[in-house]
């Protein structure tokens, strides 16, 4: 950083600027974003892309093998794959978003305050969040499906609650380890509330890890919840969701394999995107390994 | 010994959230039970076989009672006791996460130590690909791929049910290969940091063989991190065997559950996840108690030894 300053006359490259520059020449973590940018591109411009109807069936083509017409196919009902399989992207997508985001706007500021408290309410909810995680993976979004009864929406709030832990742990651990620098001390040292420290001075100095996690999270929601509609837990019949298209799918699996491949290969593809994007990331928002 | 006394406040909450979800239950639990048409006095049955009509405190506490002797009370369903149904079930759940737990960390240790020694090869860079496949292919949709491959085209392996070795073969690997992935990549990048150090050096420049330094001197100390990652690994194997066990009709734990939250018999929910996380908790403990062998610097004297 010293040299740079002496050397050259362009000011000092922001820590923003590096993690881009590294992100950048990152061929795989470039790769995820194509992904992820290709389905988030199909997902909003979806009725704007002159597909057939996803809902429109025709009974006389069901189960029709991939076509120039119809390149995925036509599923058990004659709808067409392909345009199932993009409005599917719309609902996996807004649903991953929304789950992570749920996770992280209560995991975040409960983990930061946690951390920044520290004494008896650090405690309490350290002990709740054991609790939380001692539940064995997809159980814990099983048991809030459970409670709130089955459905699109259900599932996006359970898996949110699921990932709740794992936010509060991470903002507690970020937030122990940059609250005592100096300038933390500077900002109290000038009279900064503790609200205003945490939120203003401390969370942003966090946002590398949790960037990264929700990264993570949108894949893990898009996984789960796929998983919970092949379960019948999810979305129901006519929605074209990914995992319950797959659960109707694998009853055809011996004559119309295109019904189980495509919806699984799009799951496949974007949850493959997001996480070598947050591999990516993780690369190049942690200064411990930029050096290496 | 400390180890012990801290699960017991965890198991603690758990069971207070099992007792709770059914009471979470927006409207009333018992209407949800007994269905929509059920008549009134059903309803009223079922709110007091299931004590809905006395305080909570009370509630938790007979609930808790039943539970200390092993009574989980009643399937609404099929009316057999809970502990019965779940019990019957549970070694076959057992039977297929521990091989998945085989497969994972037999293949995803042996991945990550090629990788490891032979870093940015053509070898390693095929692996890790796999690693990440292997991460982010839906386990349901790998076991439905293998079993149109295994099963359809080449009719190698029985597609569905349990019974003879080869049943086994299909749900063990799908179900084992996200974490197959997930512990290569860890395996990998520990490997690669004991690699690094002083003592391998020293070691090499002992003259020993290659051989002896990876496996044995290395090798030891890479897989601490490796053991936190299969003992964690096996809360992604429980929840996962739910949906490996329903794509091929394996008649274990998962399919219960999920038979049970469609039919809504929330004894046989309540109890499920109870065992399920239970037993989650033990093998964490389990693993815990591995590290002091693995590394014997690890000692669990204060009682708040977690970071």
């Amino acid at each position: 950083m010293k040299e740079d300053k002496t050397v050259t006359s362009t000011p000092a490259p922001t820590p923003a600027r590096l993690a881009m520059r590294s992100l950048r020449r990152n061929r795989a973590a470039m790769m995820g974003l194509v992904i992820v940018l290709a389905f988030s591109l199909a997902a909003a411009l979806a009725p704007l892309l002159g597909l057939p109807d996803p809902y429109g069936a025709s009974l006389v083509h069901a189960l029709e093998s991939p076509s120039r017409e119809h390149p995925f196919g036509r599923d058990e009902l004659g709808r067409d794959l392909l345009s199932r399989v993009v409005y599917g992207a719309r609902i996996s997508l807004t649903l991953g978003l929304i789950a992570m985001a749920i996770g992280g706007l209560v995991g975040v500021p409960v983990g930061a305050l946690s951390g920044y408290y520290g004494g008896r309410f650090d405690l309490i909810v350290q002990r709740l969040v054991d609790i939380l995680l001692a539940f064995p993976g997809t159980l814990l979004a099983i048991v809030v499906v459970t409670i709130l009864g089955v459905g699109l929406d259900n599932v996006m709030i359970a898996i949110g609650i699921a990932s709740i832990p794992t936010y509060v742990r991470l903002a507690r651990g970020s937030v122990l380890s940059v609250k005592e620098i100096g300038y933390v001390a500077a900002a109290r040292a000038v009279g900064g509330g503790d609200r205003r420290i945490v939120f203003r001075h401390i969370l942003p100095n966090c946002l590398g890890p949790l960037i990264v996690q929700s990264t993570f999270q949108i894949a893990t929601a898009i996984l789960w919840a796929a998983g919970l509609g092949f379960l019948g837990l999810g979305a129901q019949a006519p929605t074209p969701e990914w995992g319950t298209m797959l659960s109707r799918g694998r009853l055809y699996m011996r004559v119309a394999p295109h019904l189980t491949a495509y919806p699984g290969l799009a799951i496949f593809a974007v949850v493959l995107g997001f996480n070598l994007l947050g591999d990516g990331l993780r690369d190049a928002l942690d200064p411990r390994l930029r050096k290496v | 010994m400390k180890r012990l006394l801290l699960a017991i406040p965890v198991l603690f909450g758990v069971s207070v959230l099992v007792f709770a979800m059914i009471r979470l239950i927006p409207g009333c639990p018992a209407v949800a039970m007994a269905g929509v048409h059920a008549d009134a006095e059903f309803i009223e049955q079922v709110r007091r076989d299931l004590g809905l009509d006395r305080g909570l405190p009370e509630q938790y506490a007979m609930f808790l009672g039943d539970l200390l002797r092993g009574d989980l009370g009643r399937s609404t369903f099929s009316g057999r006791p809970v502990l019965r149904e779940v019990a019957e079930r549970f070694p076959r759940t057992a039977e297929l996460t521990l091989a998945s737990m085989g497969v994972a960390t037999a293949v995803g240790v042996a991945a990550g130590i090629i990788s490891a020694t032979r870093q940015y090869s053509a070898l390693d860079n095929l692996g890790m690909v796999a690693a990440l496949a292997g991460v982010a292919m839906p386990v349901f949709w790998l076991g439905l791929m293998l079993q149109l491959l295994f099963s359809v085209e080449l009719g190698w392996l029985p597609a569905t049910g349990r019974g003879t070795v080869t049943h086994l073969i299909l749900p063990a690997l799908t179900l084992g290969a996200a974490s197959a992935g997930i512990v290569a990549r860890m395996t990998r990048s520990s490997m690669l940091e004991v690699l690094r150090q002083d003592f391998i050096v020293t070691a090499r420049s002992k003259g020993l063989a290659e051989r002896v330094v990876v496996y044995r001197h290395a090798l030891k100390n890479a897989m601490i991190p490796v053991v936190t990652i299969v003992g964690l690994q096996v809360g992604t194997l429980l929840g996962g065997a739910v949906l490996t066990e329903t794509v091929f009709a394996w008649p274990g734990l998962g399919r219960l559950l999920v038979g049970a939250i469609l039919a809504r018999d929330y004894p046989v929910i309540q109890g499920g996840v109870l065992l399920l996380t239970v037993t989650f908790v033990m093998v964490n403990l389990a693993v815990d108690l591995f590290y002091v062998y693995l590394d014997p610097r690890i000692r669990y004297v204060s009682p708040r030894g977690e970071a």
